[in-house]
């Protein structure tokens, strides 16, 4: 029970993040409730069909499907949350001079949102999948009762969703001036991080080279495997031993990350006149 | 055109030597052998057999890999090029009895 707990725990800590850091983002955005509880069904629902298809999707493109499988949802991710951040640097200025109006702006929102709840569903989608496989291993193995195997994942699903909803909960607590820098800054840093893990995946797969392996090693300082490690890995990409090739996803993300808010920024009085 | 002749003849260098083979097996929960040698310096591809009923997750944080392994199939990990060194790596699934040791030497 106490195993099924830990894993269920870690695999829903990192989903129940990325959804924390989605819910404080879009806190301006009336219809975000419902957007971004599809896309946790979506999520639960493509991790069920994934894990169902293990096997299959690990046998294509010459036994390196699972590797391409993961970069395709990271990248989309990453390249989701780019998105909104460019937006948000567009229309942030505005919308804190006139917040309420943009608020109530529902094609707008509902724009925003169907991106990111794609971000939440490919977010559950990835570690869900793994832990479907997972419970469904303990029960067939016959190592543990179904109740006790559900009830172990029951609980560790609902410390990983609390570690979420601190998350969130901490950030609303940001005053709202420096809210959007603050949470478009962790955006930035999620796509980074998703980036990386994208070149690790792809490396594992020798589509890409590893480069320097491993660039540094902290784990003395900060190991992957402790409880810290694991938030920071997910929030801001810590690795304590990456390759040199995550480096160059992870910089080059930021980068271009980066410019395409500055260049949104600078074009604001032409793309945007006032309303 | 010339830069990319040069591009070509260094080509042969980086792909040519056909990377090592190293077989795995996962058989009750364990990992087949424990020890893993492999040379250093050099790419090496890990190909692991899960011969168990149910799926296990290959899962190193030296090595900086992660990997799903369904059921009666095998799974290509490509790791390295490594320093000489001890690199453990386990199975997430059953982390209690898979526990192996990748040896670069």
């Amino acid at each position: 029970m106490l195993g099924s707990a830990i894993i269920v725990f870690r695999e829903a800590l990192e989903a129940a993040l990325i959804i924390g850091i989605i819910g404080a983002a879009t806190r301006a955005i009336p219809t975000r409730k419902p957007w971004i509880l599809c896309g946790i069904g979506v999520g639960i629902l493509g991790s069920l069909i994934v894990a169902s298809l293990t096997g299959r999707i690990a046998e294509m493109a010459e036994g390196v499907g699972q590797e391409l499988f993961n970069a395709g949802i990271l990248g989309l991710a990453a390249l989701m949350l780019a998105w909104h951040n460019i937006r948000m640097a567009r229309h942030g200025a505005q919308m804190a001079r006139e917040a309420k109006q943009l608020g109530q702006d529902v094609a707008s929102g509902n724009r925003e949102m169907s991106a990111l709840a794609l971000v939440v569903a490919l977010a559950i989608l990835r570690e869900g999948s793994e832990t479907a496989l997972f419970l469904y291993g303990l029960v067939t193995g016959g190592e543990e009762s179904p109740v006790a195997v559900m009830g172990g994942g029951a609980i560790g699903l609902a410390f990983g969703a609390l570690a979420g909803y601190g998350l969130y909960a901490g950030f609303l607590r940001i005053p709202i001036g420096q809210f959007f820098s603050a949470t478009s800054g962790l955006v930035l840093l999620l796509a980074a991080a998703m980036a990386s893990q994208m070149a690790r995946v792809l490396a594992q797969a020798d589509l890409l080279p590893s480069l320097a392996n491993p660039l540094w090693d902290s784990s003395w300082l900060l190991d992957n495997a402790s409880l810290a490690g694991r938030f920071l890995h997910t929030l801001v990409g810590y690795e304590a031993m990456p390759s040199g090739i995550q480096a160059v996803f992870y910089l080059a993300t930021i980068v271009l990350i980066f410019a395409g808010m500055r260049l949104a920024r600078v074009r604001q009085p032409i793309a945007l006149p006032p309303r | 055109m010339k830069p990319y002749l040069f591009i070509f003849c260094l080509l042969p260098l980086t792909t040519w030597a056909a990377d090592p083979e190293i077989p795995l097996a996962i058989r009750n929960h364990q990992f087949e052998p424990v020890e893993v040698r492999v040379p250093a310096g050099q790419k090496v591809k890990l190909i692991v057999h899960n011969q168990d009923t149910t799926p296990e997750e290959f899962e190193s944080h030296e090595l900086n890999r992660e990997k799903v392994i369904a059921a009666g199939t095998k799974a290509n990990i490509y790791i390295g090029p490594l320093k000489p060194g001890r690199y453990p790596f386990f199975g997430e699934f059953h982390e209690k009895t898979a526990r192996g040791v990748v040896i670069a030497e």
